[in-house]
């Protein structure tokens, strides 16, 4: 038969590749409205936030930090940027979207380290931009209005401002990594803000002596502390704190790698 | 070429697929029959990897499914028809599978007009309807222009038209040479489409036979008979292998018997018939009759066997 005799060729050039599903889930991350506008509001988030703080502050408040207010959007961003990660992975789950993507790539961890890279990408891009322009912009804000201000020249003040996005952006493999291991949205939501936002007020209700032990450990503040100029003394160093953070995002994804690779789909 | 050998999946202490074992056979459409709950779809979850057996196992063209380089053309396949995400476009999510296999844009185009949605390709998906769906799941399916297909209910939610059209390229899927495994809880459907059936019931194998054999053994025929004289031709008809029954009006119901050979005995022996009718049980009920016993969620009263009114 004829069908029989063109077949091999063919399949050789079907091949699944790490770079095809690569350009496979680009495509999946760029045509949903949600990716659009959950990133838009990131965006708008950290470029409004610092300028805006710029134009009304007089220099004087408490622990005024002309880099560091500059891009507080972070605080905003950092919700957006992890809902987002969770998404990529329970969107797929949840609309049953999975089942074609794992028997296009039935070996699938390719599947698992594209979403990771793809929008890990996505973010430090968008991120690295954005942290850029609001720091330009609120420091030409400040100046202009006689607010002290800084510059990148300033010792610290590029690790601040790459920093911030560097932040964001291994949030972003975490929530994924999340994501991939918790298969619910409603879970991986709760779980990606609940690390992020209610774990350091928790740790907080320790006893001192415990939560200075603990708090420098979590997850935000070990990877926050690129984007902090001056750090107090119980805190980690910023770059044994990136450390930390990537490792949490590392084990995260690991564990949800063996996860995918062994459970039904 | 599909093998099942031994293939069992249990959930827990429930046994959803039970030493499983069957061939699906290229060139021919393959009919995987059995009612809701029969392990039918966990069985096609088995072939294509996405479920591991608890035990035995199931190659496609000789290879477990993920154990293949190029898997979209090998196998095309369709589970359920909402398996798309709701907010991406028909042709970005045909896309999007299409790049892992490094299939053509072109391709995307050529089957999206295969499976007619060329209008609302560039709509989301999560405002077809189920008929769109399943259209955009045999597309999917379609891409690699695989030598396998497996689609499970894929006439589910479609019109009449649409039936057809499914009907008649799945023909034409099988007569190219391709192995095509099409699920369904329709037994009537099976009957015009299908070659051969595989028919299991609470996860085990009830049938693996071709339709025209299992219509042959599974269908009871039976012959009505009027007369003024029932009780000169009983006797005349009684013998091995028929079984005669009569109604409180004297007419008799005779299995076993053409109903050409129970006129000539009439004839013969000069008893004068008003009614001679051969009644040929239906595939549905045949279907229903063997699957009775492996009935997951069996109803009180059984519903009439009726093609229409099983589409739920």
């Amino acid at each position: 038969m004829s069908t029989e005799t063109i077949r091999p060729p063919r399949a050789a050039r079907g091949r699944v590749t790490q770079a095809r599903v690569l350009h496979s889930e680009w495509i999946k991350i760029h045509t949903l409205r949600s990716t659009f506008f959950t990133l838009a509001f990131a965006v708008g988030a950290v470029l409004a936030f610092g300028p805006l703080v710029s134009f009304f502050t007089d220099g004087k408040g408490h622990g005024f930090q002309p880099a560091e207010w500059s891009l507080g959007g972070y605080i905003f961003a950092q919700l957006a940027v992890g809902v987002l990660g969770v998404l990529v992975v329970t969107g797929e789950y949840a609309t049953g979207m999975i089942r074609p993507t794992l028997t296009a790539v039935p070996s699938r961890l390719p599947v698992l380290w594209a979403k990771a890279a793809v929008y890990a990408a996505v973010i430090w891009v968008l991120m690295t931009a954005a942290s850029l322009t609001a720091f330009l912009l609120s420091q030409a804000i400040l100046s202009s209005r006689g607010v002290p201000s800084t510059s990148l020249s300033a010792p610290g003040v590029t690790r601040v401002v790459f920093g911030t996005a560097l932040y964001l952006t291994v949030l972003a493999v975490l929530s994924v990594g999340i994501g991939a291991l918790l298969r619910n949205t409603a879970a991986g939501i709760s779980t990606v803000l609940g690390l992020v936002l209610v774990l350091p007020i928790l740790t907080q209700t320790l006893p001192t002596a415990v939560a200075d032990n603990v708090f420098p450990y979590l997850p935000s503040s070990a990877g926050r502390t690129l984007a902090i100029l001056h750090q107090e003394s119980t805190m980690l160093a910023p770059g044994t704190g990136l450390t930390v953070f990537c490792l949490y995002a590392a084990v995260v994804l690991a564990a949800a790698a063996v996860a995918l690779k062994r459970r039904d789909a | 070429m599909i093998k099942a050998r031994a293939l069992t999946k249990r959930y827990g202490k429930k046994t959803a697929v039970a030493d499983l074992s069957f061939t699906v056979r290229p060139g021919l459409v393959t009919g995987f029959l059995g009612p809701n709950g029969a392990g039918k779809s966990t069985t096609m979850r088995m072939i294509l990897g996405l479920d591991v057996p608890t035990s035995g196992q199931v190659t496609v063209n000789g290879k477990p499914y993920a154990a293949h380089r190029a898997p979209l053309r090998e196998v095309g396949a369709m589970l359920e028809a909402r398996s798309t995400h709701t907010g991406r476009s028909a042709v970005n999510h045909l896309r999007a599978l299409a790049v892992t296999a490094g299939i053509a844009r072109s391709r995307v185009e050529e089957v999206i007009g295969i499976v007619g949605l060329r209008q609302v390709a560039r709509k989301r998906a999560g405002g077809f309807s189920l008929g769109m769906g399943q259209r955009l799941g045999i597309a999917g399916a379609l891409l690699g222009d695989p030598a396998t297909i497996i689609l499970d209910e894929p006439v589910n939610g479609l019109d009449p038209e649409g039936i057809l059209w499914i009907r008649n390229l799945l023909k034409a899927l099988a007569a190219e040479g391709r192995t095509v495994l099409v699920s369904s809880h329709l037994m009537s459907e099976m009957a015009l489409t299908a070659e051969h059936l595989i028919v299991i019931g609470r996860g085990r194998l009830i049938a693996d036979t071709s339709v025209e054999e299992f219509t042959r053994s599974a269908s009871r025929n039976s012959v009505s008979v009027r007369t003024d004289e029932p009780w000169r031709l009983r006797p005349l008809l009684a013998g091995r292998g028929v079984n005669v029954a009569s109604d409180e009006h004297g007419t008799l119901q005779v299995a076993g018997l053409s109903s050409e050979r129970i006129g000539r005995i009439a004839a013969d022996n000069r008893i004068a018939l008003s009614e001679l009718t051969p009644h040929q049980a239906s595939l549905e009920e045949a279907f229903m009759e063997l699957t009775r016993e492996a009935v997951e969620y069996p109803t009180p009263h059984p519903p009439q066997a009726n093609a229409e009114g099983c589409v739920a």
